[in-house]
């Protein structure tokens, strides 16, 4: 399969949606041991304006960031199931779906799992090796609409997802390392080098 | 034949694996199994290596292979101790604040368990603590009830463990 086929998928987000995302706070990333990206988030309301704001704040937090491809509401320490993920561009992306944000996501179908080396945000000093599925079928609400939406996705796309959904039960990669050798300093001297799912 | 366990513990600079192997093939000893790892710039690495040179003479070519930098042993290994009981493979991962007792307090339910900690690492950075270990548990051990014990040990301990099963793709 050529690459030139990648990034042609449609855009999951509606115009209009995206419409009423914009202008989000940049809000402070959360790290580790904080109590909120260990607690299973509740389930939101999409059409709340306040889980709307929060779904705006994370995009513009993740663009504010570098190298980051997604951002999960804890990580701003707010407990509850919505993220972001945009991973247009990235060098390791297949099929992509541009900016995705989604409340109360799950995953639905996974399969082929492949290791991987993930970083986060909230895990500023360390990497680790994680397994995830490169097939994966998530489905979750849009903001603002509410609308139930489901997307299917591979590699560094169904990765990021996957990381997310983790954030939104309180699950952080260093509970799915592969192995006693899977965790990693951050190699300070290259503080761009490693991917970082976040 | 002579099977020799051999550590070495230096301040990490370039060239003392070179050294130590260095010294190790001018006795003809071959090198087999190793493992060498660098911890806040401190070089550690535990090797095994077999052949026909007393372990007279290879504490005295490693004794002046360290020169002053290295802190070199050098042991007999004896015969392979075979586990007898049949075993699963379990990673147990635990983040946290950093505190006093965390190790101790979580190898100590493990073992109490009849689980074998096979590899250990642990990280702190920042004031993030984190643990991975790798555990044969015997094939009847309780898991649940170990898993159970883990997260009451974890939970007064304020931090989070997990305990799953580790998986070995067979290609
Ligand atoms: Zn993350």
């Amino acid at each position: 399969m050529g690459s030139s086929d990648a990034r042609s998928d449609a855009l999951l987000m509606p115009t209009s949606v995206l419409a009423q995302l914009g202008g989000g706070r940049v809000r402070e990333v959360v790290t580790a041991p904080a109590a909120v990206l260990s607690e299973p988030g509740p389930e939101l309301d999409p059409t709340d304006p306040d889980v709307v704001r929060l779904c705006a704040d994370l995009i513009a937090t993740m663009r504010v960031s570098p190298g980051c491809v997604g951002l999960a509401a804890p990580q701003i320490g707010v407990g509850g199931q919505a993220f972001c993920v945009d991973v247009s561009n990235h060098a390791k992306t297949r099929t992509c779906h541009g900016l995705i944000v989604l409340v109360n996501a799950v995953v639905t179908a996974a399969s082929r799992n492949v290791k991987g080396r993930e970083g986060c945000m909230s895990v500023p000093d360390l990497t680790g090796d994680v397994k995830r599925a490169a097939r994966l079928t998530v489905s979750g609400r849009l903001p603002v609409t509410g609308e139930e939406v489901s997307i299917s996705t591979d590699e560094f796309e169904a990765r990021a997802l996957q990381h997310e959904i983790d954030h939104c039960g309180g699950h952080l990669f260093i509970d799915k390392v592969a192995g006693a050798h899977a965790l990693h300093p951050r190699k300070v001297y290259l503080p761009a080098a490693d991917s970082r799912v976040e | 034949m002579t099977t020799l366990a051999i550590t070495v513990i230096s301040a990490d600079r370039p060239g003392i694996i070179a050294r130590v192997a260095g010294a190790l093939s001018g006795l003809r000893m071959n090198l087999t199994d190793s493992s060498m790892t660098v911890l806040s710039g401190q070089l550690a690495m535990t090797l095994i290596c077999a052949g026909e040179t007393p372990i007279g003479a290879v504490r005295d070519a490693l004794g002046e292979a360290a020169g002053d930098d290295l802190i070199i042993h050098v042991l007999p290994v004896g015969a392979q101790v075979v586990p007898t009981v049949p075993s699963a493979s379990y990673l147990l991962t635990v983040h946290g604040a950093d505190r006093l007792g965390i190790v101790s307090g979580l190898t100590t339910v493990v073992s109490e368990a009849g689980g074998n900690i096979t590899d250990l690492t642990t990280r702190l950075a920042g004031g993030l603590y984190v643990l991975a270990a790798e555990i044969d548990l015997p094939a009847d051990a309780d898991v649940t009830a170990l898993r159970d014990h883990l997260t009451v040990t974890a939970a007064a301990l304020g931090v989070e463990a997990e305990l799953q099963p580790l998986e070995r793709d067979e290609l």
